[in-house]
């Protein structure tokens, strides 16, 4: 094992022992209409870690986030950010008390510019970055700043989509398949910004397709099918689980 | 006294400015239906009572408490359109989700149920409302009269119809309006409070019915069907100018005013169905409006 993976290995090692649960998600269960979409989901994240769920199409990744930032239509269970319960509240309410969500359409609006789309989330908290620090972080936007929105290629409009949320002060990010449909440079860019946020203490919840991009950024795994979680194990046990990895992923 | 085109200039700049006056109101009243349909998703077929109830509240307020017409001006756009955010609680939150079936019927059936209250209360005969002294009288152009009333009605709603136009189009608030419209979730999931924005704006597009209403008590007689003869052209401007775009429901209002205005000059017969066929011709070419954006 080089250096690099046993300093990793520690620090993986000390924030699961050290660090309490920033985000704790219990027995989540989620509803569209009449289709029952989330069958119980129990996972956790702890402060400045980055949690990736794995798993194919359909099998209530995307509906996870949406169900803890109070975006679908019934839920039950508990989601508790900081001990605080949650699944009662509004989403309103949910960003205010510190998760941001960046969908995965986007969701750039195309009514309005760059710099609209960037200031449109309000600052609900304090520790949110500001226009200096997000341009140091994504230098292509101060140059689009006055663009519309929707003019930007999709690696510009997935940075817009990330920048917006770092404003607001939340310190829990949602992060729905930012690598979805870029090419490989843009793809290693938003890897070497997160990695960035996780140095600045944000705590990111990712969903991910892309496993091998994945790998390079998470601290920990979880691997859902059928809107249940299947499997858990951190970056260091990635190796050992490579074969049951590709079962789960049909890869 | 000179012709244009075998017209009396008299004849037509009197026309002209009857269409701009008209179109001052057709583009106050289709501003508000394109902002509460942005917004709402619901087409509100009681605007053009909430258009009478901003002139019968102006009557009222002279009437019974002394208040004159620039205290209507002010406090009537509150009183309707706090009315209308009382209807937006009450029931169009409840139907707005739906097809655009169900907030069709019900703003209909509430346009009928006030309008038969007030017809029920003031009668059909229709209530006069003397201009303001200070606008009393007019200004002798040389090629046409000009009532300082009517010219102050085009100053007023051109600069209410920009400044709604402003903060719609450029200002921070105007932008979570705009993001609302396209994807009131996210917005929403960004710490907005998306519900009361949606109250907000409904008792705002109702304000500006009010207001319209307010600035024709002078101009047409105040009576309960004033609404109902005004709303089915206006409802023609909005499908020219395309459902849910601000500056298009602007301008084709005026349009559409002066328009009608100078059929009346050239061929009267088809003053009163002008506009009809424009809708149907622009329905024909594009049927998302003049300014509509392509779902």
């Amino acid at each position: 094992m080089t250096e690099r993976t046993m300093a990793e290995r520690t620090m993986t090692e000390r924030t699961m022992v050290e660090m309490p649960a920033l985000l704790v998600v219990e027995a989540l269960q989620a509803w569209y209409g009449e289709s029952h979409i989330l069958h119980g989901v129990t996972f956790d994240v702890r402060a400045g870690e980055v949690v990736t769920l794995l798993g194919r199409n359909g099998a209530g990744k995307t509906t996870t986030l949406k169900s803890i930032m109070g975006m679908v239509e019934r839920r039950t269970g508990a989601v508790r950010l900081d001990g605080r319960e949650l699944i009662r509240l509004s989403s309103d309410a949910i960003a205010r008390a510190g998760i941001a969500i960046c969908p995965e359409e986007r969701g750039i609006f195309a009514s309005l510019n760059v710099q609209e789309n960037l200031l449109l989330p309000p600052q609900l908290r304090p520790g949110g970055l500001d226009l200096a620090q997000i341009f140091q972080l994504f230098p292509n936007l101060r140059e689009r700043f006055s663009s519309q929105g929707t003019k930007l290629s999709g690696g510009e409009q997935q940075m817009l989509a990330i920048a917006r949320i770092l404003r607001t002060g939340a310190r829990l990010l949602l992060l729905d398949e930012p690598t979805e449909g870029l090419a490989p440079v843009i793809i290693q860019q938003i890897g070497r910004t997160i990695g960035a946020l996780k140095a600045q203490g944000f705590t990111i919840l990712l969903v991910e397709q892309n496993f091998h991009f994945a790998a390079t950024i998470a601290d920990r795994y979880y691997v859902m099918e059928h809107g249940r979680i299947i499997d858990r194990f951190s970056n260091n046990e990635l190796e050992a689980n490579m074969s049951k990895l590709h079962e789960y992923l049909g890869v | 006294m000179f012709e244009i085109f075998g017209v009396p200039s008299q004849a037509l700049f009197g026309q002209l400015l009857i269409g701009l006056i008209n179109g001052s109101f057709y583009a106050l009243l289709s501003l508000g239906l394109a902002v509460i349909f942005g917004m709402l998703n619901v087409i509100n077929f009681t605007h053009g009572a909430q258009y009478m109830m901003g002139a019968f509240a102006a009557y009222l307020l002279l009437q019974y408490l002394g208040l004159n017409y620039w205290v209507a001006l002010v406090v009537v756009p509150l009183l309707v359109g706090a009315s209308g955010m009382l209807v937006e609680r009450l029931f169009l939150q409840y139907v707005r989700q739906l097809d655009h079936l169900y907030g069709l019927i019900l703003t209909f059936g509430l346009a009928l149920v006030i309008e038969g209250l007030f017809r029920n209360y003031f009668g059909s005969s229709g209530e006069p409302y003397q201009p303001p002294d200070l606008l009393q009288g007019g200004q002798n152009l040389g090629f046409m009269f000009l009532p300082n009333y009517r010219a102050w009605v085009i100053v007023f709603s051109l600069v209410v119809c920009f400044v709604t136009w402003f903060v719609i189009e450029r200002t921070r608030l105007g932008s979570y309006l705009r993001a609302a419209t396209e994807n009131p979730a996210l917005v929403r999931a960004f710490g907005i409070n998306v519900p009361r924005m949606v109250t907000l704006t409904y008792g705002f597009g109702v304000g500006l019915a009010a207001l319209a209403g307010v600035m024709a008590a002078p101009i047409y007689n105040v009576s309960p069907q004033m609404g109902s003869d005004v709303i089915i052209v206006v409802f023609a401007v909005v499908v020219i100018g395309g459902m849910g775009s601000i500056l298009g429901a602007i301008i084709t209002g005026f349009a559409l005013g002066i328009i009608e205005g100078l059929t009346k000059v050239f061929f009267p017969e088809a003053s009163s169905t002008v506009i009809f066929v424009i809708m149907a011709i622009v329905l024909l070419i594009r049927p998302t409006g003049l300014f509509g954006r392509t779902a």
